[in-house]
């Protein structure tokens, strides 16, 4: 029986016919077109945080999810666009100059057959006169539009097809881009919608792609945070010492979820972030000096019977001239959670920014990780910006992310690159997502920590939001002596990369820890507002093993502590019944003694300075108090009393200064954001 | 066993997304895929077309793939998942045209497989019932029992029972051909 299945078996591999190779061609290609047709679709499955969904579009998107001929929703899409334009800031401005004459029009009705189109009635003259001065004519044609469109589904193909067409160039001919932006925002009824519309003069591109991947929401956000600082009693614990943290990212979250219309999850806030987000006047160093302290007292705002202390630090602003050269290697997340227009593209575009900072001989290689890791761009010259951005056009987002072989192969690539004298970083950009390849996050920083020691630093840049592993990101930036931002729209990429770019790779100072000792003569109880993830121990400020922040070129650095006066009714603890342990020894007038410690870039021993803390230095800590009290506010701290968002705002209106780039009203206006959306 | 280690992973990094993994592990499996095809169905024709569907669904099976068995034995349970949906898409037709009439029909619309033994081969496995003739092709597929067992998800003693049921009933159709030889030259 045997011999019978032998026998069967050669029959039937001798009939086999080898396969087609035209078909068999065919088959693939029909396979590899799906495979990519399923890549796309996926990312509307994908978790991810355009969390909105409430406000004026979720009704519309709403609408377009329930008209499911195409007819409706062709109807409906072109009935939006020309409400934007209509009834959007940026639709009247494209409205008012007269240059939206031929093209704007044309975008609407530009076939002879317009007035068919368009409700049977005739429009056409309408429509094609130079455009209307008022918006009444276009009203009529809105009436004329939702006549026909009302009975959508009814719609027959054909008009649908003429609508489409209609709407179609709007998308292409509009004299400018905000237009075409709009027309788009409109298609897609982004849930979106506002971060879209704030992005949208700067990012038309950005936006554009929005319509590739329709977010749905779920949240796989981690946050690193630890609960506030308690108010400690100068008696018992009169050492305060913790690490420098000059990361934003913490602010841009913030301001990302409240102008999506929420309110941040408290875990998201760092006040010291938040506060740090801003340039203060310090004075600059002198002599030589990697940094300069500032020192200043004010009362606090939101308790009159306590004191502010607030203390900064300016780092020195090299000569950029003579800068060492940089070599950077960007290590790319490309996995499939990327593609979204606020990942990727953005992405694409903050790189861009940044590579005009470039000097000829800095050197850049690209490395992105997602299923594998790969080389995408060999350490090239600064100088040949076609190659470098013709690299970065061809990134595409797909597979899963395994973080920790992307950065092993990063590092290698710095490591190749290191000259004598550079500096080397490594700029990883991720949305957060290390879902593969990492097993260990305690290994992953000490092979970042290793790394840093040989010389190569690691910064860290989010995108987008959802999956945002804030947690790895900080641990890794602190880890790799870099810096973690959060890049959720082109201007902050210009702030992050542009402006501050010095900043951000080229390291001034390391490890920097601050140690405040209080006098218990002067200051009863204290608390340090911020930098819960920066505590460090007592012991450790001596220990030049311990790892710290670090200061980059011209970064600033501000903390602040709430300082409760002997004597004050402020005082939160009773004095002991039988007296202090601690014996006052030298009588003093200062409030508290500033110890800092540093290393130069490169060495192992730290410096140290000291400067006393005195109560007259009095001075406004003005903006950064009102930033750290809408800190405060925002994760609920029982510390700031009933002092309001309301609070906030007048005293960062009061205190705003000259602001010339804007981010100060920007805070303002998160305030009030946050004010309306607590209430 | 190299080589399917490295398919599994290869399927893995497909089914996370990417795009050059897919490619490289169809070009790898096209050819034995297209022969199970072939001896699931049992004519060129429909074999080539039978490829064409799992093709086009390959990419949203995948996705399904976790890894946890052999690529072969998932890619031979899509095979003959597909091939299975094919027969009950063309249930009615196989109705009017059960066992030597299915045959007739496919002969007609396809002119090939011409030579004596093959004709005898093809007809054969389409005389057999269906999950005999799945369970043959895949056997005769150097897949062992257990690993038919695994993608037609019976167990192992039930593929040992109908492959010995195949060959009886093999034996019975070379029986009554020998009784009957005009049988071929059918119109």
């Amino acid at each position: 029986m045997t011999d019978d299945l032998e026998d069967l078996k050669k029959l039937m591999d001798a009939a086999t016919p080898a396969p087609d190779a035209d078909t068999k061609a065919l088959n693939i290609a029909l396979a590899q077109k799906n495979f990519a047709d399923l890549q796309g679709s996926r990312d509307d499955l994908r978790p991810t945080s355009d969390r909105p969904r409430r406000g004026v579009f979720s009704g519309v998107r709403n609408m377009l999810d329930a008209l499911n001929t195409r007819a409706g929703l062709t109807a409906s899409t072109a009935l939006i666009a020309v409400g934007l334009v209509v009834f959007t800031p940026i639709g009247q401005n494209l409205l008012n100059p007269g240059d939206l004459t031929e093209g704007g029009v044309r975008a609407v009705a530009p076939r002879d057959d317009g007035q068919q189109v368009i409700g049977g009635r005739e429009t056409k003259e309408e429509v094609q006169e130079p455009l209307a001065k008022s918006s009444s004519d276009l009203d009529a044609l809105i009436q004329d539009l939702e006549v026909s469109v009302a009975p959508a589904p009814q719609v027959e193909a054909i008009e649908a097809e003429a609508l489409s067409d209609a709407a179609a160039p709007s998308v292409q001919s509009a004299p400018a881009e905000s237009f075409a932006t709009g027309a788009i925002v409109a298609q897609q009824a982004a849930p979106s919608d506002r971060r879209a519309m704030r992005s949208l003069p700067v990012s038309p591109v950005v936006v554009a792609d929005e319509s590739v991947a329709i977010p749905a929401p779920a949240n796989t956000e981690a946050f690193a945070n630890e609960a506030p600082n308690p108010v400690k009693v100068t008696g018992d614990d009169p050492v305060s010492t913790f690490s420098i943290d000059v990361d934003t990212a913490s602010y841009a979250v913030v301001r990302n979820s409240l102008t999506n219309g929420y309110l941040p999850n408290p875990e998201a806030v760092r006040v010291e972030e938040m506060v740090n987000y801003f340039t203060y006047d310090y004075p600059a160093p002198t002599n030589g000096m990697a940094f300069q302290p500032t020192v200043s007292v004010t009362d606090t705002p939101w308790n009159p019977d306590t004191q502010l202390i607030r203390i900064g630090l300016q780092g020195e602003v090299p000569e950029m001239a003579d800068r060492p050269p940089l070599n950077l290697v960007f290590l790319i997340d490309t996995s499939g959670s990327m593609n979204q227009p606020n990942k990727l593209p953005l992405l694409k575009q903050s790189f861009r920014l940044m590579l005009s900072q470039l000097r000829p001989e800095d050197q850049v290689a690209i490395v992105t990780y997602a299923g594998s890791a790969g080389l995408v761009l060999e350490p090239t010259d600064a100088g040949e910006r076609t190659t470098i951005l013709n690299a970065l056009d061809r990134l595409g987002a797909g597979g899963s992310t395994a973080g920790q072989m992307g950065l092993q192969m990063a590092y290698a690539t710095a490591a190749s690159m290191a000259r004598e004298g550079d500096v080397n970083r490594v700029v990883l950009a991720t949305d957060g997502d290390f879902n593969v390849g990492l097993s260990d996050p305690e290994r992953l920083k000490d092979f970042i920590a290793d790394k840093r020691d040989s010389g190569t630093y690691l910064s860290v840049l989010g995108f987008g939001r959802g999956n945002l592993d804030d947690a790895t990101m900080q641990a890794l930036a602190q880890n790799g002596n870099g810096t973690a931002a959060y890049i959720d729209t082109l201007g902050e990429a210009q702030k992050v990369l542009v402006d501050q770019l010095t900043g951000a790779l080229f390291p001034i100072a390391n490890d920097v820890k601050i140690q405040v000792e209080f006098n218990p003569a002067q200051v009863s109880e204290y608390r340090l507002i911020g930098y819960e993830t920066r505590a460090l121990r007592r012991e450790d400020f001596n220990n030049d093993k311990v790892d710290a922040g670090d200061i980059g070129a011209g970064h600033q650095v501000t903390a602040l502590y709430e300082v409760t006066p002997v004597g004050s009714p402020a005082q939160l603890n009773d004095p002991l019944r039988y007296g202090d342990s601690a014996q006052v020894n030298v009588v003093s007038d200062e409030l508290a003694f500033l110890r800092l410690r540093y290393k130069a870039p490169g060495e192992s021993t730290s410096k140290l300075i000291e400067t006393p803390i005195n109560a007259d230095a009095a001075s406004d800590a003005g903006f950064a108090a009102a930033i750290a009290g809408f800190g405060q506010l925002l994760r609920d701290s029982s510390y700031i009393g009933d002092w309001s968002y309301a609070d906030a705002i007048a005293l960062a209106n009061a205190t705003k200064g000259a602001d010339a780039f804007g981010y100060r009203a920007e805070a303002i206006q998160l305030m009030r954001l946050a004010q309306s959306l607590s209430e | 066993m190299l080589m399917a280690t490295s398919d599994r992973n290869l399927a893995l990094a497909a089914a996370g997304g990417d795009a050059a993994a897919f490619s490289t592990l169809l070009e790898r499996q096209y050819d034995r895929l297209f022969r199970l095809c072939f001896r699931l169905t049992g004519s060129q024709h429909e074999a080539e077309d039978l490829t064409q569907d799992i093709c086009a669904a390959l990419p949203a099976k995948l996705q399904g793939y976790r890894g946890d068995a052999a690529v072969t034995t998932w890619l031979y349970r899509v095979a003959v998942n597909a091939a299975h949906d094919r027969r009950r898409r063309h249930a009615s037709h196989t109705r009017a045209a059960e066992g030597w009439g299915d045959w007739e029909v496919n002969r007609r619309a396809s002119d090939a497989d011409t030579a004596q033994a093959v004709d005898w081969l093809t007809q054969a496995m389409r005389a057999l019932p269906e999950d005999l003739r799945d369970t043959l092709a895949l056997v005769l597929d150097d897949m062992t029992h257990r690993e038919a067992g695994e993608v037609l998800g019976v167990s192992e003693g039930t593929i040992s029972w109908r492959v010995s049921e195949a060959k009886k009933q093999l034996a019975q159709i070379r029986a009554a051909e020998i009784a009957c030889t005009g049988t071929t030259e059918a119109p």
